[in-house]
């Protein structure tokens, strides 16, 4: 297994690991994959209410090495970010970025998943939707 | 090559070649490379008289006649000739053969050949522990069944299969019973003289041999029949034509010799590092034991860490050389189909480790293997979502999921 220098330097100091109270208003929670398949990503945003951008994201996932650092990659684009603009990340950028050999390409999706599941979550709460 | 290469806990994939086995090779490789087969020179002479020396150092560490030695490349070519061998030899009288659903793909896709050549194969489950049940294997019998065929010591899990008891009940039935013993040699005492197996399989490159190199054990009395695979100069009774690889089999044979004196000396040593990777990890909490530990080659252990992916963990791991349960290198990330049979999780079967030692583990390894293991376990589990979950008291297998992307 070949991994890019990117994906291992993610993997072995993963960025953001953490949990935010997924009860408060301003947080958007997401919790995608399952047990069964091997990948579970539990993705996290705060949005700061007056600037409406994304100002803290984290994540703790269960799953490969790439599902890993994919989720944690994910967290920092999605500082400052946003929510339109968090839900835009494809997972074309992911793989990209972490150079995904294309049997771990389904951990890039699961990741642009668990962004646009944030996002929805925060969005229920606040009742709104973005077109 | 590697630069530097890490502490090699993954004996059950091979063992190194004995330093005292290798320097047996190496003659046959330089000055003394005559043929076996060319009886009309002492060059061809003294290369035959090395490899029988070798076949009764095979047949002496079974309890078998010398005879009933053939050499193969490997315990895959082995398997190939029992199954296939005695399959075409017997289809009059029989098209059905009996294993388990734990067997070594070896087994697993020679059988699927014969089910595609017309014959019925019926893959037996076995209990929770990895052994199986002698009810389930006599219900399985029919009367057109030629032979069945088992793993003696599994090589995910390293459980010891009862062959004497299996069979016992394969001659009751008038069955032929084909054993795998590729991981068994040097570590199980076997002794065909009371045994009562009929073909088996062995490799040299798990017992401190070459790799390249294996046997397959044919009884004489009563003499089992079989049709070759392999066809050519009618080497090896006409069984396994091909020219003898001289140097390959004199490693065997020595491997083989240095087993049977040294067999007692590294299972003490293997139980004893087995205990300690137990007393090591166990308490990391949510360890579970794949396969009865009672009846396993104490060279094994089979590791599942809940709440951990085992392609993660493995890449976690660092400077120690291990196996995954889980194809981990295969697009699908199929979990192992022998943790499986055992009724594990996928998400179980996922997480696990297989630790094996052997004969040139040091106790530095193993000290080195639990803080490697446990290290990357403990950071693991503080990024998994499940660990948390689990921590703060959620039934993590009760909970709905979403479906499978």
């Amino acid at each position: 297994m070949a991994y890019s220098p990117q994906l291992i330097d993610h993997f072995e100091h993963p960025r953001n690991v953490g949990s935010l109270d997924e009860r408060h208003g301003d947080v958007g929670t997401a919790l995608v994959g399952s047990p069964q398949v091997g990948e579970v990503i539990k993705l996290q945003i705060r949005i700061d209410p007056a600037a409406g951008l994304i100002d803290q994201a984290c994540f703790k996932a269960y799953g490969s090495s790439a599902a890993i650092a994919a989720s944690s990659l994910a967290t920092q684009w999605l500082h400052g970010r946003s929510l339109d603009a968090a839900a835009a990340i494809t997972h074309a950028d992911i793989t990209r970025e972490l150079a995904l050999p294309p049997e771990r390409m389904h951990c890039a999706i699961l990741v642009t998943q668990a962004i646009k599941a944030a996002v929805s979550d925060y969005q229920a709460k606040h009742n709104t939707r973005t077109a | 090559m590697a630069d530097s290469l890490p502490v090699y806990l993954d004996y059950g994939a091979t063992t190194p070649c004995d330093p005292r086995v290798v320097d047996v090779m190496v003659p046959w490789l330089r000055a003394h490379f005559g043929n076996p087969a060319s009886n009309t020179h002492a060059w061809g002479w003294e290369a035959r008289e090395a490899v029988e020396q070798a076949r009764s150092h095979v047949a002496t560490l079974i309890g078998a006649d010398p005879r009933e030695i053939v050499w193969t490349s490997g315990a895959t070519e082995s398997i190939n000739l029992a199954l296939k061998g005695t399959a075409e030899f017997h289809q009059a009288r029989g098209r059905h053969l009996i294993t388990l659903k734990t067997e070594h793909k070896a087994v697993l896709d020679t059988l699927h050949e014969l089910e595609r050549r017309g014959f019925e194969v019926t893959f037996l489950d076995v209990r929770p522990d990895g052994l199986v049940s002698l009810d389930a294997l006599r219900a399985a019998i029919r009367p057109d069944t030629l032979l069945v065929s088992i793993l003696l010591v599994n090589n995910e899990i390293g459980v010891i299969q009862d062959v004497a008891a299996i069979g016992a009940l394969c001659r009751e039935y008038g069955v032929l019973l084909h054993v795998d013993a590729a991981q068994a040699t040097g570590r199980v005492p076997i002794d065909m003289a009371h045994l009562p197996i009929d073909l088996m399989s062995m490799t040299a490159h798990k017992t401190y041999g070459p790799k390249g190199v294996g046997a397959l054990y044919v009884r004489r009395k009563p003499r089992v029949r079989l049709l070759a695979q392999i066809h050519g100069g009618g080497h090896e009774y006409g069984l396994r034509s091909g020219t003898l690889p001289t140097h390959q089999i004199v490693g065997m044979g020595e491997a083989y010799r240095l087993a049977r004196l040294e067999m007692q000396d590294d299972e003490v040593r293997a139980r004893a590092f087995q205990r300690q990777l137990l007393g090591g990890l166990t308490d990391l909490g949510e360890v579970f034991i794949n396969g009865s530990l009672e009846h396993r080659v104490p060279q094994n252990l089979n590791l599942s860490f809940k709440y951990i992916e085992g392609e993660a963990l493995m890449s976690a791991i660092h400077g120690v050389a291990l196996s995954s349960g889980s194809a981990c290198t295969s697009a699908s990330a199929e979990p192992s189909h022998v943790l499986r049979a055992l009724g594990r999780s996928d998400e179980l079967a996922h997480s696990s480790l297989r630790i094996t030692t052997g004969r040139f583990t040091t106790q530095e390894d193993i000290d080195n293997a639990i803080a490697a293991i446990r290290n990357a376990v403990t950071r693991l589990r503080g990024i998994s979502p499940l660990w948390e979950m689990h921590e703060r008291g959620a039934d993590v297998e009760a909970m709905q999921w979403s479906a499978a992307i």
